[in-house]
């Protein structure tokens, strides 16, 4: 493999020179009396951030997961009702389960708001889809939420 | 033009479009899993049941499916902070993503029988 990633423009004729200026433009994150109150904030380090933290975290989280449900012991076969009950007998599992709801559900919801300000052009089609995203995770989160500390054995 | 500067339509933007579809495909999974799981506040029996399409040959093999998206998104999930964080990262962003789909194949490979036992075992007799 050569360096292939560095760009190897060396154009030695240039399109602008003094009477053909370039064009000023700003550092893309330069905030100017023109940007807007709303985006003042740090909200999309701290979106790109968590993307990050909370992945590294999901890989153990998830990747176990799997490895408990699908792999071992069986794969699918082994589960029931009598396995979860078991599973979640456990404060350990509780936890485990919790927490990667909480984790799964934030970083995809906040992966699909970046998705839908790519693709959703019109202004109203976005505000929508946003909301019908927003609305579907908080519901996920707090009925899984509500699974995890209800859970009954002896339902019947 | 140089081909090094060209992102599009090499590695950087297949991968870039992969990581967005499994993305997205888990997403959705997990809103109708955490659905199905709530089903255990109903009854026992209607746990199960919705359970047994899990492990129909269709939905098991979708699972296995399942498994390849997933491990996908997280190792380059950890490929993308590398290039993110680590200095030489988006140097070696090519070779990086070369070993996640090694480790990938391998994955899969490896999971194949485990994920798909209970299929292959009923189709074909324990
Ligand atoms: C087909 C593959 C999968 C199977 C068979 C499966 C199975 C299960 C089972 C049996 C439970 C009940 C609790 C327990 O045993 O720990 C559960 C809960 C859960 N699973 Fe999975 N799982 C799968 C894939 C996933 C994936 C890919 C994710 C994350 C993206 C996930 C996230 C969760 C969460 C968050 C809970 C807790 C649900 C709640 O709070 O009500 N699962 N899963
Ligand atoms: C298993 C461990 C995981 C790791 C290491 C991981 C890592 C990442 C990273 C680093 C990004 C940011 C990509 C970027 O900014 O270009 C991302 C995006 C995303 N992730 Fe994950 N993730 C994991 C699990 C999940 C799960 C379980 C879901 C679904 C519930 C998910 C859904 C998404 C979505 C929808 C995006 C946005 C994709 C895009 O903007 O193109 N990820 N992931």
């Amino acid at each position: 493999m050569s360096a292939e990633t560095t760009p190897a423009v060396n154009d030695s004729v240039s399109l602008y020179d003094v009477d053909n200026p370039a064009p000023v433009i700003e550092p893309p994150r330069k905030r100017t009396k023109k940007t807007p109150k709303t985006t003042r904030t740090n909200f999309e380090m701290y979106g790109w951030l968590f993307m990050r933290l909370s992945g590294i975290v999901l890989v153990v989280l998830v990747l176990g997961h799997l490895l408990l449900q699908l792999v071992l012991d069986g794969g699918v076969s082994k589960i029931g009702f009598a396995f979860v009950a078991g599973r979640w007998a456990s404060p350990f599992w509780q936890v485990w389960d919790l927490v990667m709801l909480w984790l799964a559900m934030l970083h995809g919801a906040n992966g699909l708001r970046t998705v839908i300000n790519d693709y959703a052009q019109r202004d109203n089609t976005r505000f929508w889809l946003k909301m019908l995203l927003y609305t579907a995770t908080v519901f996920t989160v707090l009925l899984g939420t509500l699974v995890i500390f209800t859970f009954d054995p002896n339902i019947r | 033009m140089p081909a090094g500067t060209l992102y599009r339509g090499r590695e950087g933007m297949w991968s870039w479009v992969a990581h967005r579809v499994t993305g997205v495909l888990i997403f959705f999974f997990l809103f109708v899993h955490v659905l199905d799981t709530a089903l255990v506040r109903v009854s026992p029996e209607a746990y199960d049941d919705v359970v047994a399409t899990y492990k129909t040959p269709l939905v098991n093999v979708m699972e296995y499916g399942l498994v390849a998206a997933i491990l996908f998104h997280a190792l380059n999930g950890l490929r993308v902070i590398a290039v993110d964080f680590w200095s030489k990262g988006p140097k070696y962003q090519k070779q990086l993503l070369w070993t996640v789909v090694g480790v990938w194949a391998v994955l899969m490979a490896g999971a194949f029988y485990p994920v798909l036992q209970h299929t292959l075992r009923t189709l074909f007799g324990s």
